[in-house]
């Protein structure tokens, strides 16, 4: 069995009344792809915010490799080793594709704060490996501002990859891309997550994405994990095709 | 106790005059989002009209109480027309352009109206001799209270009752509240903005003309009304939370008692205190005491920052010649030509201080004066109390500055938008303001005497040598650390701060380093500057200035890196060339702003290089 990269247990968030998240607990392995699905409101981004940061949970704890991650802001996070994707993109629309992840490069090797290199002469090298991973480097010289959605998801994936994390997490990585795309994206992470080890959370609407690249998949409805395991036992779980598909017998209730 | 009653009463009238002001311009900006500097300006022309009016009516039948009222209410009116007028000559064409420069078209307007009001009413304070029936006194614990004042009392919250009315209770308000909340959704509804928005702008313009109106019988109608007036403003709409008609109440409560306590307990730090009042509550309230987070204007600009390349060749080699030439010119030039090239120095570095915080940092400063006076009081002071050498005070000068801008900075890089514009404007005032009423230690008005430069460097050419030398080499190094690391991790938080913070990067962090560097070389500029003229005034820390320094930058072209520099050359040489020839100079340089803003956004380098970068095919973003 190979190693448990991160761990949550019991994460609880309310906003006023509504218990968005409740008493959630997860783990992703090395090498692990585990997709988190649900209805809309579910509660998915909230876990997701609460995993990487940007939220903080009014209960339970998140360990990365057995450090606790609990209560660090978003940047202490990173620099223990976890990349992200947003769901609408985010990259530095001024600087080109290379420029964007040198700047990662450059954050991550501690040179931020220098003054007198020029930053575009320092690791050209390792960010145009990083981009060529991702099939960005006939791009490298393009301005972030003017590239396709497609394109910019693959800028922030290559991103996420330059501090050599050991857990990806990926927030709807595929939303608004084509399907040829979505699945090259997808076998793109997954060859990434298998070469290097490392541990992959993502959250998808795309049935076809998460049935086809999950190793494992948990389902949260209403703040709540309500199933857990492999595509064929997830698809076939009572629970989950009630909240997708509706019985009829809970959807009346209130 | 009876001391603290009249000044409680006295607070409370001007408090009245202070609300109206504010809350024509809380409600201008909570509806079009534009900061309007020229709300000032229709306060004096307030005064001014109402002076031409009531006397044009005395003179026509007597001097009855109901004619006084009317002079007020018919030069509001017209303040308002004229508010108008403006909206939609000028403003209307603007609201989609970069906050920044809106203001600057509306301090564009600040000047052209300076220079009309000059022409029409002339250089000297009028003052409204008050209607008999207006004089008296009432008897108040035993101290005489002018009954005008005792009126006013009851101004602001009649007219605080007529706003309520209006925004509660008729569609033209409830239209207004909405657009104060999501103005796009309001579009989407189908109102027709373009009415809405001259009807605010008339709205805020006549309250700022009642405002006027009513201090001209305790006061008179003089030309500097307007400036001195929209700082305190400001501050009220800023205390009382943009856009909150009750909060600039409540604000300017607050700041009129502040005033009328203060100029008894502090008499030398009334100005200081009003900037300490605000500065406090921004603290504690970021957005002001019943204000709220702005609801983002959403796709305002759509506009990206464009990618920075590295100079083109050329340009280094013109730059090098440039400088050759300058270095040279006490062997051809003139004397008053050195000097001049002494002060273009020292605006290229004062530019390029403010871009390098406004244009990679996004961090858009109204107080940048304020480090350039800190470092110039910061050499005059150090020699007036230290006698240290020129030497010694030109490290001195950046110093103070720096220390000043961590200070500040602490505070001002945690807001973004109007309200960091306005603290650092507020902070700058506080300093102004220090400069100005602290007599024994700076001097005041009369400034510092006798700041000159050592021994060798007294020759005139010897000091363009060490101007040029100190000037350009901190912008040069200004411009390379654009392109080193720190350049592009102060971009990075400008352009996505998410992204910034998930790639490791400490935003607040980086953008004070940015704050602290730009203070820094404002005041190795002030510094320069000190020795170069032999004296520090306050004026060097005033609006103004700031404005002056923002102006080379936009001038320029803020998305350039060139761009300070070429701004600054040619807003000085303009400065000195055509608009001292002139005598409403004023009026040109306003006119010439509103232009720069209609007709060129995006400053002279920012307009060459998209031709240079057209030309050769390269993606701009």
């Amino acid at each position: 069995m190979s190693v448990t990269v991160l761990e949550a247990h019991g994460l609880s968030k309310r906003f006023g009344g509504v218990h968005a998240v409740n008493d959630v607990s997860l783990w992703v392995h090395a090498g692990e792809m585990l997709a988190l699905i649900g209805p809309n409101g579910a509660g998915k981004s909230t876990c997701f915010n609460l995993l990487n940061g940007q939220l903080r949970a009014d209960a339970g704890e998140v360990r990365l490799l057995g450090q606790p991650l609990t209560g660090l802001p978003p940047r202490a996070i990173w620099r223990l080793g976890v990349g992200r994707t947003f769901q609408i993109t985010a990259t530095f629309a001024s600087m080109t594709v290379r420029e964007n992840i040198q700047c990662a490069l450059l954050s991550h090797h501690g040179r931020i704060w220098t003054f007198w290199r020029a930053a575009r002469r320092q690791f050209v090298a390792e960010s145009d490996a990083l981009l060529a991973q991702v099939g960005m480097l006939e791009q490298a010289d393009r301005p972030c501002g003017v590239l396709a959605y497609g394109d910019l998801k693959r800028v922030e994936l290559a991103m996420a990859l330059a501090n050599e994390p050991k857990l990806l997490l990926m927030d709807e990585p595929t939303a608004g891309m084509a399907p040829s795309e979505r699945i090259a994206l997808m076998e793109l992470t997954r060859s990434l997550v298998r070469a290097r080890g490392l541990a992959c959370l993502f959250t998808e609407h795309d049935m076809d994405v998460v049935f086809g690249h999950a190793d494992r998949i948990i389902v949260m409805n209403r703040g709540a994990l309500i199933a857990e395991g492999d595509a064929a036992s997830v698809r076939g779980n009572p629970a989950v095709r009630e909240v997708y598909l509706g019985s009829g017998e809970t959807s009346g209730g209130h | 106790m009876d001391f603290i009653l009249i000044q409680f009463l006295t607070g409370l009238a001007n408090a009245s005059a202070l609300f109206l002001i504010a809350s024509g311009l809380t409600v201008i900006f909570g509806v079009t989002r534009i900061v309007n500097f020229a709300h000032g300006s229709f306060y004096m022309l307030g005064a001014y009209l109402t002076w031409t009016i009531t006397r044009a009516l005395w003179d026509w039948s007597g001097r009855e109480p109901a004619l006084f009222i009317a002079g007020i209410l018919l030069a509001a009116l017209a303040v308002g027309a004229i508010g108008a007028l403006i909206e939609i000559v000028l403003l209307r064409r603007i609201y989609r352009a970069p906050e920044l420069f809106q203001l600057l078209a509306t301090f564009g307007v600040v000047l052209m109206i300076q220079d009309i009001a000059l022409a029409v009413w002339g250089p000297e304070d009028l003052p409204l001799p008050r209607p008999p029936w207006l004089r008296r006194f009432v008897e108040i614990a035993g101290s005489r209270f002018p009954q005008y004042d005792l009126i006013l009392i009851f101004v602001g919250p009649a007219v605080l009752a007529l706003l309520w009315f209006l925004f509660q209770r008729t569609r033209f308000g409830v239209l207004v509240r909405a657009a104060t909340q999501d103005r796009e959704m309001v579009a989407a509804l189908g109102v027709d903005q373009r009415v809405l928005f001259t009807g605010v702008f008339f709205l805020g313009s006549t309250l700022a003309g009642l405002g006027g109106a009513i201090v001209l019988p305790s006061q008179s109608a003089f030309l500097q009304m307007d400036l001195a007036i929209i700082a305190e403003a400001f501050v009220v709409v800023v205390v009382g939370g943009l856009g909150s008609v009750p909060g600039a109440f409540l604000a300017a409560l607050l700041i009129a008692q502040v005033q009328a306590f203060g100029i008894v307990l502090v008499p030398k730090a009334t100005l200081v205190l009003v900037f300490l009042v605000m500065a406090i509550v921004l603290m504690i309230r970021p957005y002001g005491l019943l204000g709220r987070p702005q609801a983002h204007a959403r796709a305002a600009t759509g506009a990206v920052e464009p990618v920075i390349r590295p100079a083109p060749a050329i340009l280094g080699w013109a730059g090098a010649a440039a400088l050759l030439v300058a270095a040279a010119a006490p062997f051809f030039a003139g004397p008053y030509m050195v000097t001049v090239l002494v002060e273009l120095a020292v605006f290229v570095l004062f530019a390029a201080s403010l871009h390098f915080m406004m244009g990679p940092g996004g961090i858009v400063s109204f107080g940048h004066a304020a480090y350039f006076g800190l470092g110039a009081y910061g050499a005059a002071l150090g020699l007036r109390y230290l006698a240290v050498p020129m030497e010694a005070g030109i490290v001195l000068a950046p110093l103070l500055a720096g220390a000043f801008g961590l200070v500040f900075g602490w505070f001002a890089v945690r807001l973004s938008g109007v309200y960091l514009a306005m603290l650092t404007l507020a902070f700058a005032q506080i300093v102004w303001a220090a400069a100005f009423q602290w007599v024994e230690f700076t001097g005041g008005d009369n400034g510092i005497l006798g700041v000159w430069p050592s021994e060798w460097a007294r020759e005139k050419g010897a000091y363009l040598w060490l101007a040029l030398a100190l000037c350009i080499g901190a912008t040069l190094l200004l411009r390379r650390i654009i392109y080193a690391p720190f350049g592009y991790a102060l971009r990075a938080t400008r352009d996505s701060e998410l992204r910034a913070e998930a790639i490791g990067l400490n935003a607040v962090r980086i953008r004070l380093g940015a704050f602290v560097i730009a203070a820094l070389g404002a005041g190795l500029a002030g510094g320069v500057y000190a020795y170069a003229k032999g004296s520090v005034f306050p004026t060097y820390i005033s609006i103004p200035k700031s404005i002056d320094a923002l102006l080379m930058v936009l001038l320029g072209g803020v998305q350039t890196v060139s761009g300070p520099v070429v701004g600054a050359l040619a807003f000085h040489t303009l400065f000195l060339t055509v608009l001292q020839a002139f005598t409403w100079w004023r009026f040109i340089l306003g006119f010439a702003i509103v232009l720069l803003v209609l007709a060129f956004p995006q400053g002279i380098a920012g307009f060459v290089r998209q031709r240079w970068e057209r030309a050769r095919g390269l993606e701009a973003a």
